[in-house]
């Protein structure tokens, strides 16, 4: 009956939040039209969500946006003197395959929204059997180093939080 | 403290604007369809970023009012933008046959997945 009710009780929370921020302020009309949408959106949308992913370490989710801010940080640094300073033809730009060790749907689809994020690189493809990913990357002299860094950084962590 | 709030608030726009402008000359100046694509996924988030924490501190400082809904645009931002900038790359490997070419293998027995079909 309550799965029923809440197929994704962490999606009903996520919409409710979202809906009091839209609305910019924690009015009581403002929590209860959040909490109606909370309840019919995933309700309506439950064949969509076949899977229900697991969050075994929710803490390291902090730690995880706090390293890809930093990257980002970091990144936009990067990527900015490469498009200032270099000749486009220059920039030693090649695709990866960044083998995968996970295998949630939303734990490659929260890596490959990461690698687009962080540095000088960009998730192109997944193979189609969801074993490794296609990285595009706009500068990098040691591709191996470079995917090295990726399973490293990102995926260890990810495989934390969600396996 | 008003002028510092407001040197803060001006130099958190001006880099983001920096930022924003990166991003939109490396669309048009690096020469090709995958290149470009990095200019406006990275360069523009910090660009956007600057820009939306300028607006909080203007509100929270001089208005004496809190507003998330920079927050807002900022995870909407984070949700979209690696999605777009994916299937733009998808879209443009299946039209550009030489792109083909250049991918590496897989490493597994499959091929990549808008080129394979997949079953």
């Amino acid at each position: 009956m309550l799965a029923r009710l809440l197929p994704h009780p962490l999606l009903t929370l996520l919409i409710t939040l979202v809906w009091v921020f839209l609305a910019n302020q924690a009015t009581a009309g403002a929590v209860v039209l959040g909490l109606i949408l909370g309840l019919v959106i995933p309700a309506v949308t439950a064949a969509f969500w076949p899977g229900r992913p697991r969050i075994y370490a929710p803490l390291a989710i902090l730690e995880y946006a706090a390293i890809v801010l930093w990257d980002i940080l970091v990144s936009n640094v990067q990527v900015a003197y490469l498009i200032l300073f270099r000749r486009g033809d220059s920039l030693d730009t090649r695709y990866v395959t960044v083998p995968l060790d996970l295998v949630t749907p939303e734990a490659i689809a929260a890596l490959a929204g990461t690698i687009t994020m962080t540095p000088g690189t960009v998730s192109a493809d997944l193979s189609a059997d969801g074993t490794a990913l296609l990285v595009h990357c706009l500068e990098t002299h040691d591709p191996e180093a470079t995917v090295a860094t990726i399973k490293h950084r990102y995926e260890r962590r990810l495989k934390r939080i969600f396996e | 403290m008003h002028v510092l709030v407001e040197a803060v608030v001006s130099g958190l726009i001006l880099i983001g604007a920096f930022f924003l402008l990166v991003g939109s000359f490396g669309l048009a100046k690096l020469p090709d369809m995958m290149r470009r694509l990095h200019g406006p996924t990275k360069a523009t988030t910090l660009g956007i970023g600057s820009l939306l924490i300028a607006s909080m501190v203007y509100f929270a400082a001089l208005r004496g009012q809190v507003s998330v809904h920079e927050l807002l645009i900022t995870l909407f931002l984070f949700l979209t933008a690696p999605v777009s900038a994916h299937m733009l790359a998808k879209a443009h490997m299946l039209r550009a046959k030489g792109e083909r070419g250049r991918l590496p293998p897989t490493g597994g027995p499959k091929g990549w997945a808008t080129l394979d079909g997949g079953d």
